[in-house]
């Protein structure tokens, strides 16, 4: 099973590369949508703006080939911005429509505490998890972000707070998203990465 | 549950070895930044900035390969900066593995480059380097590795520079670098109030106790030192386990 790194053009696409290799596993970046099409499991991995992202997804027909892989039922995660993109909307740009597969908008953490949320924190898990499977309870992860899912409770398995409660960590048949970094999160986010593997695989 | 303050270790190069000095002079070499990568990676630091502090333009591939090389090591953040003067350096040194970019005497040239890269990479890539020295009742930016005055007062250039995008401040006191006396609590409190971003103390660090004031009275948000690690003064696993026995919140490597 190979893993299809979607490259958007911009992110952290190497970063997750890296993490892979040091996995073992085989990954492959593109960004044609024939290529999405074929995959057989999708990650995303974003960073930097929400409009970057969906637009560069629009601009290189990649939006609706990744939304029949995913109705079809491939394995996909995504990675920071890759899991705001799954919602319907974000206050980052609110002109521009996500991949509306999660209920609920991205929006902006309260100003009353510094920003961006950049740093390790912890997790609180509210359901089981497939991928925080043999992760330690009060494990940290690397976050660095602006804007969250804070009123989307309803998929999230764990959820973090920096000035507000929001989804750190969603899961949904074979959707799954991470609003933190796993390739930035040393092994606690090895051990995730190597969960969505072996639950794609 | 709450944010864990960083402990971050930091390489100064001439592109390819390590090198460090006091305030800012006299250089020596102090390593490869490759196996320090590896061994901070190991030892639970929370991030690890390069830098390239020659910052020549004909040693500009070899940074980028240290920075490729370092990378390859990593599992946590990379910042690379030293010499970053358009969004082409900048994109340079992310594409080569860096997930943040520092920038300093350009920005103060050029603040506009500082709004540049937060578009283009994102508020949480850009790091502004204000490098600081007391001046009668403030903080004088310094730049050209600490030499020069910006004739600016650090407060307001910090807060300018956030306004433009950055999302990060890495405040060095150039009256503590390289003394070993302690973080400039006050400069810190100063910056770290005043703005509504991380700030990361830099700058005079040796004792865990250092540590443990910036943290809890200098209010910074992750504290950055260089030689104390290479020459093994400090671990960083003993350091974390220091300011843990003292509730101040900390990633524990496991």
């Amino acid at each position: 099973m190979k893993v299809m790194l979607i490259d958007y053009g911009a992110g952290n696409v190497t970063s997750v590369e890296r993490a892979m290799e040091r996995l073992g596993a085989a990954s492959r970046r593109s960004n044609s949508p024939e290529c999405i099409a074929k995959a057989e499991a999708l990650l995303l991995p974003g960073v930097g703006h929400y409009a970057a992202l969906i637009r560069a997804l629009d601009e290189r027909a990649l939006r609706a080939p990744l939304l029949e892989a995913i109705k079809r039922g491939v394995p996909f995660l995504g990675v920071c911005l890759g899991l705001q993109a799954l919602y319907e909307t974000s206050d980052e740009a609110c002109e521009l429509s996500g991949l509306n597969l999660l209920p609920g908008s991205v929006r902006s953490l309260p100003s009353t505490v510094k920003l961006p949320h950049m740093g390790w924190n912890q997790l609180k898990l509210t359901r089981s998890s497939r991928l925080l499977e043999g992760i330690s309870a009060d494990a940290y992860f690397y976050f660095a972000h602006s804007f969250a899912a804070t009123n989307a409770n309803g998929e999230a398995v764990a959820i973090c707070n920096h000035g507000a409660d929001f989804a750190a960590v969603i899961e949904k048949q074979n959707i799954f998203g991470v609003q933190f970094h796993p390739e930035k999160s040393a092994d606690a986010g090895a051990r995730l990465l190597q969960n969505f593997l072996r639950l794609a695989a | 549950m709450s944010l864990a303050h960083r402990i971050i270790p930091c390489l100064d190069t001439d592109g390819a070895r390590v090198v460090k000095g006091v305030n800012f002079v006299g250089l020596r070499d102090a390593g490869d930044p490759v196996a320090l990568a590896a061994r901070y990676n190991a030892e639970g630091a929370d991030e690890l900035v390069v830098l390239d502090i020659a910052a020549s333009r004909d040693r500009r591939p070899t940074f980028l390969e240290t920075i490729r090389h370092v990378a390859d090591e990593l599992a946590i953040p990379l910042t690379a900066g030293g010499g970053i003067r358009s969004l082409d350096d900048a994109r340079s040194v992310v594409r080569a593995g860096a997930d943040k970019v520092t920038v300093n005497t350009a920005a103060v040239a050029r603040p506009e480059l500082i709004s540049e890269l937060s578009r283009e990479f994102g508020a949480q890539a850009v790091v502004l380097a204000v490098d600081a020295k007391r001046l009668d009742d403030h903080w004088d930016v310094m730049v050209r590795g600490g030499r020069d005055s910006a004739n600016r007062d650090a407060l307001v250039w910090a807060q300018q520079g956030v306004e433009l995008g950055a999302g990060e401040i890495l405040l060095t006191s150039v009256d503590r670098d390289g003394t070993q006396l302690g973080f400039d609590t006050p400069l810190t409190v100063a910056i770290s109030r005043g703005v509504n971003v991380p700030v990361i103390a830099s700058g005079g660090a040796k004792l865990p106790e250092h540590f443990a004031e910036i943290f809890s009275e200098g209010a910074a948000d992750a504290a950055l030192a260089a030689s104390i690690f290479h020459d093994n003064v400090q671990s960083i696993r003993e350091l974390k386990q220091y300011l843990a026995a003292r509730k101040i919140e900390v990633r524990l490597p496991c």
